[in-house]
């Protein structure tokens, strides 16, 4: 182990790579260079030093590692952190992308820089910070205070609707949280701590679980986001710059599959019984209708974005399997997302900084001109796809087997996803990269540079590497989930064989 | 003895990754070399494990070679199996793709972009290997989509073309509704004996219903069903509750699904014929010799489940049958000479799954052995035709170029011969194909399902059509008066060596795969060449009875076959005006079968143009009026305005929402001191 305050340390460094970035005037060129020199040092570091996380990481025990304790506003809250193996890797993923981002923003931001890179290290901290936060208290001053640097991104670096759409993702994130707020509230109230493990110990009475799950399950459905609740989504993703949507789509979604993961599950066991075909319900739905819904999108990244609320969809769905290959699928699921969408982003914003358009019919016949782009492109489409032998496959894959042991009907139905899938993302793949090369606006562009093959090449790999050796991750996250699970099934089996209440006030389970 | 089977899989991935990283910088030359040599390898490593483990006696066994997914109860390595139906198959596979190598080293020669197609043609390969080496169904899954994933890529080798990417986007998605059932019928399996590995389900599979009769007479059959109906629930599907037998039916159905689509059976067949967009010699390799028997394949494979499932066999001789007749209907009458064989390759996939259907699963993958033989040699011949003819594919304008290019005629010739199944009845003297399709024809007639006399029945009348549609094909193609332009026929040029060699040595398969192996597959030494690779329950008699069925049973294909004959030369040599006169007089019927049975009009009505429609419709009415109409949109348009204001007073954000930070921190602080005081 590793006697040092490590997750402290990576939580924090970006936030001192902000200040040096403050100390530096923000005229000139050369001044610019520096700022995106210091960002990107700053990230690369961060990641190498969390690296040690993962080395030093115990894989056998279900237990939080790397733990720091010492008390914060009184003996209410105290400064806790800690990773297990449902969170570690969410952080090494967080440490991983921001490097990624700040070379895509290397050219693509040229006003206010200096705003933009702290914006994005502020991020960085807060990110790291909601996975590592084992103070319910602290969790949620990360979780709401990560909303501001990312409504400050699209709304000041974002795109022509960017006020509307910034104001559309705030709006509904806060109000999600309020009520999580009031759960939070309500459960120091009942157990008299804020401690997340001791409250994963503490047994909330039956009827209290089901409020108390509602409140939480505002707050990440809308992260997720699930449907109804997903608008927000492509409106943000469209409007923000490439960096600011790698992040959107490759972090802050995961932080509702993980609070369900660290909360929902194993705080209110019985509520997350009783609301999980409700729970299906949505998942399936929001594959299906969003996946129709991505086919007949005009805009690439609106279509990614609909997408992403499909693959969401499975995550959720996993996670109410309650079993272990439907939570480990859930996981690996939002880790290979993160790489995958977060890749697909990219691609579009390599495109969009040549011809500063997202409009499907302004592209196609790429190959001809980007063939390396080309390849990327694709081998990202069939991970979205879910092909077997990327990192894709495996999520889709388990999430499916996980829920099928639990209800055959929602296998069935969230199993279209893989037709429809395939439909919208080749269809999308078709009509930008192949083809004849007729546009003229489109004949001078060239193929990656140096910079963009250094931010797609390591997704490439990596895509491909852990959909052919995933077992780095199953090793990991192992032992936590399977602690999750048992620990879900006791509370359930040892629970009164009645339904907690309120059930005439809970929303039709539509089975 | 496990690097010779490591290196059979993986020489050619190492293949496609030296070529498809550094193919441009290596030049087409060494691409080609690099890419058909390690092939090469592969191909003769094949038939050294072909007698080592089908003709010799080493025993089945598992290579390993990589941990996989490990969750949970579901446990996947990377391995590879290797018995007798591994090795046939790789056989097949090897064999005929290195020969596709090297003939495209001739037939793709004007081509820019070689390197990049040798890389798809050694990507295909290795998925191919990695699907018929597979140790569970996982590996599988990843292998049968992986040559989809090479098919799409191959079919769409010409991105330029409108139509090669919509038919490669069609074979992919076509091919994944198949895989739906595919993944189900996984899980399924994974319900029932908690694992996916082949070793375990097999040995759990061969207990798991008390003394099943899948074979017996429909009677017993029945009474076997009614022995296990009332059995313990085991699987709760779509609200059913399944006994093991009923959930063995299911389990298995989802599975064909799968096969279905890979295998181009009907209603999932659409993808094939449009496939032949892709170069030729994909055609041959994919889309005849390999990858389209995958489905035929799995099926053998599973032959342990399939066996304790009655009435999923039945389904699968029933879909079978229909598709060997309905495809032959359609190639009567197809005039792009590819399109021709595409439909010939999707009937004879028909007739390969009734053998399954019946449990003849050694007759099926004699006739997958033999077909991959002249299927190929026929997609190979009809390149070097399309070659010589300057690249025109229509059969209207070709004609009398028999004499131009003979050994090309005569390996068509030969590669006829074969998928016709010419042979003297009851003796051993006959083409391959007059050994594995009489015996399907033959265990059809004796099998002991509801639908196997209609699959007779349809299978005779599909090898009179057969018959027809090849001869038409080589009639229309090389004989009669050349009705190319003149120019044309100035080229029509012989197709070179690299290309030729290919061809010889498929049409020695084509002739002689048939005699030296039918002891095998089918005959006397079958228990010794299978071993345990394909499971027939013990009441599974219909090898045996096959052999014994009587004259006229023998007879039938070779009466068809020579009627099929008769009429192709009376229509097609001695009175060309015949087929155009039966045309005009049956307009109807003639525009029936040319269009397909409609099939592509019913499908585009019915899923394509309605899922474009609800998809818009969800966009717009869904997402646009209900959900952000009645939600966000009210209330963030008040704010706008608002926020209108506050931007005309500020520059930034950043004070706005750091205020707005600040205040809930506050709140949630006093909060917590208020309600720590309590």
């Amino acid at each position: 182990m590793i006697d040092w305050p490590i997750l402290s340390t990576v939580t924090f460094l970006p936030l001192v790579g902000a200040l040096l970035i403050l100390f530096i005037t923000d005229e000139g060129e050369n001044a610019r260079r520096n700022i995106r020199a210091v960002a990107l040092f700053t990230t690369v570091f961060t990641f190498i030093v969390s690296l040690w996380i993962w080395i030093g990481f115990d894989n056998s025990t279900p237990n939080f590692q790397f733990v720091e304790k010492f008390d914060f506003l009184g003996s209410i809250a105290s400064y806790h952190m800690g990773v297990d193996g449902i969170s570690m890797l969410f952080v090494i993923l967080t440490t991983f992308l921001m490097p990624l981002c700040i070379l895509a923003s290397w050219e693509s931001i040229d006003k206010r820089v200096k705003e933009y890179m702290i914006a994005f290290l502020l991020l960085e901290t807060l990110m790291i910070g909601v996975f590592c936060a084992l103070d319910i208290v602290l969790f949620y001053v990360f979780f709401e205070a990560g909303l501001i640097p990312m409504f400050i991104i699209i709304g000041v670096w974002g795109g022509k609707r960017r006020v509307y759409a910034s104001f559309k993702f705030f709006l509904y994130t806060l109000l999600g949280s309020v009520l999580m707020l009031l759960a939070v509230m309500a459960m120091y109230w009942q157990a008299g701590t804020t401690d997340i493990p001791t409250l994963l110990t503490h047994d909330f009475p039956a009827n209290m679980q089901t409020w108390l799950w509602l409140a939480f399950f505002a707050s990440f459905a809308v992260k997720m986001p699930m449907w109804p609740v997903h608008t927000w989504l492509p409106d943000a993703h469209v409007e923000a710059p490439t960096a600011g949507s790698v992040i959107l789509a490759g972090i802050l979604l995961k932080m509702g599959g993980y609070g369900f993961l660290r909360f929902s599950l194993p705080m209110f066991p019985l509520a997350s019984e009783y609301f999980a075909p409700f729970v299906f319900t949505l998942s399936v739905v929001a594959i299906i209708y969003t996946s129709l819904v991505a086919l007949m999108q005009e805009d690439i990244k609106k279509l990614i974005a609909y997408s992403s609320v499909a693959h969401m969809g499975y995550v959720t769905m996993g996670i109410f399997a309650m079993n272990q290959e439907g939570v480990q699928g859930a996981i690996f699921q939002m880790l290979s997302h993160g790489l995958v969408s977060g890749a697909l982003f990219l691609c579009v914003g390599v495109i969009y900084d040549r011809l500063h358009t997202r409009e499907i019919s302004a592209y196609g016949g790429l190959v001809n001109i980007m063939p390396k782009y080309a390849v990327a492109f694709l081998i990202f489409t069939m991970a979205n796809v879910g092909l077997p032998g990327t990192s894709g496959f495996i999520g889709e894959f388990l999430t499916l087997l996980g829920v099928f042991k639990v209800n055959t009907w929602v296998a069935l139905f969230a199993t279209t996803g893989v037709i429809l899938s395939a439909a919208y993302a080749l269809w999308l793949y078709r009509r930008v990269v192949l083809g004849a090369l007729t546009k003229d606006s489109l004949k001078g562009m060239l193929d990656l540079s140096l910079r963009e093959k250094l931010v797609i090449y390591p997704l490439v790999v990596l895509t491909i590497f852990y959909g052919v050796y995933p077992a780095p991750v199953f090793d990991a996250t192992a032992a936590s989930v399977k602690n999750l699970v048992d620990q879900v099934s006791i509370s359930i089996q040892a629970a009164p064989q009645a339904a907690p209440a309120p059930a005439a006030e809970a929303p039709a389970a539509a089975h | 003895m496990d690097q010779m089977y490591l290196a059979i899989v993986f020489l050619p991935l190492l293949g496609f990754l030296i070529v498809g990283l550094f193919g441009n910088s290596l030049g087409a030359k060494a691409s080609e070399y690099i890419t058909s040599g390690f092939l090469v390898i592969s191909a003769v490593l094949s038939w050294v494990a072909f007698f080592q483990v089908a003709l010799g006696d080493t025993e089945a066994f598992t290579v390993p070679v990589l941990r996989f997914i490990d969750s949970g109860a579901l446990q996947a390595d990377w391995a590879l199996r290797i018995d007798t139906l591994t090795v046939v198959m790789l056989v097949v596979v090897n064999t005929v793709s290195s020969l596709v190598h090297i003939y495209s080293i001739g037939y793709m020669h004007h081509d820019p972009h070689r390197p990049r197609f040798f890389a798809y043609l050694s990507l295909f390969t290795f998925a191919m290997l990695m699907l018929v080496t597979s140790n569970n169904l996982v590996q599988m899954f990843f292998g049968w989509e992986g040559v989809g994933l090479a098919s799409y890529l191959l079919i769409g080798f010409w991105y330029q073309k409108p139509s090669a990417n919509a038919a490669a986007i069609k074979a992919f998605v076509v091919n994944r509704v198949g895989d739906f059932g595919f993944a189900l019928g996984i899980f399924g399996v994974f319900v029932l004996f908690g694992s996916i590995n082949f070793d375990t389900i097999f040995a759990n599979a061969a207990t798991y219903l008390p003394a099943a009769a899948a074979h017996g007479t429909d009677a017993a059959a029945q009474g076997a069903d009614a022995a296990v109906a009332h059995g313990d629930t085991v699987l709760n599907f779509l609200g059913y509750h399944l006994d093991k037998a009923a959930a063995m039916t299911v389990v298995c159905l989802l599975l064909f699904m799968g096969a279905m689509g890979k295998s181009a059976q009907v209603p999932l067949h659409t993808w094939l014929p449009d496939a032949m967009e892709g170069p030729t010699p994909v055609s041959a390799l994919i889309h005849a010799a390999t990858m389209v028997t995958a489905g035929v394949f799995m099926l053998a494979r599973l032959s342990p489940l399939f066996e304790l499932s009655h009435s999923a066999l039945t389904v699968v001789t029933f879909i079978g049958a229909l598709t060997a007749f309905f495809a032959a209907t359609v190639g009567l009458v197809q005039n792009d000479i590819k399109r021709v064989i595409a439909y010939s390759t999707c009937s004879q996939l028909g007739y390969m799954f009734v053998a399954l259907g019946v449990g003849a699963y050694g007759a099926a993958i004699f006739h997958l052995f033999t077909h991959a033989f002249f299927k190929a040699l026929l997609f190979l011949g009809s390149g070097s035709v399309i070659h010589a003819m300057s690249d025109e594919q229509d059969m209207r304008k070709m004609g009398g170029i028999r004499k131009l290019i003979p050994t090309t005629y005569w390996m068509m010739v030969i590669g006829t011969l074969a998928l016709t199944g010419v042979g003297i009845p009851a003796t051993i003297i006959g083409t391959a194909g007059f050994f594995s399709k009489d015996a399907i024809i033959e265990s059809a007639f004796v099998g002991h399902n509801a639908v196997a006399g209609l699959a007779f029945a349809l299978l005779v009348v599909a090898a009179c059509f057969t018959s027809f549609y090849s001869w038409r094909l080589i009639f229309m193609t090389f004989h009669g008066k050349p009705r190319a332009s003149h120019d044309v026929m100035h080229h029509v040029h012989e197709s070179p060596p690299v290309m030729l060699v290919p061809l010889f040595i498929l049409a020695i398969g084509a002739l002689f795969a048939g005699v030296v192996f039918h002891d095998y597959f089918i005959g006397e030494a079958y228990a010794e060449f299978w071993k345990k690779a394909l499971f027939t329950l013990e009441s599974n008699h219909i090898l045996h009875d096959m052999h014994g069925v009587p004259m006229w049973v023998k007879l039938s294909p070779f009466v068809a076959m020579l009627l099929g004959l008769l009429v192709s030369w009376h229509f097609y040599i001695r009175n060309p005006q015949a087929p155009v006169r039966l045309a005009a007089r049956h307009h109807g019927l003639y525009q029936f079968l040319l269009n397909k049975w409609y099939f592509d009009e019913l499908y585009d009505f019915l899923f394509v143009r309605a899922a474009k429609r609800l998809g818009y419709f969800l966009w717009k009415k869904g997402d646009g009026v209900v959900i952000d109409g009645l939600g966000p949109d009210g209330i963030s348009a008040g704010v706008i305005d608002v926020t209108d204001r506050v931007v005309k007073l500020q520059t930034g954000y950043l004070y706005h929402y750091a205020f707005a930070m600040l205040i809930g921190v506050a709140a949630l602080a006093t909060w917590m001191m208020l309600g720590g005081s309590f």
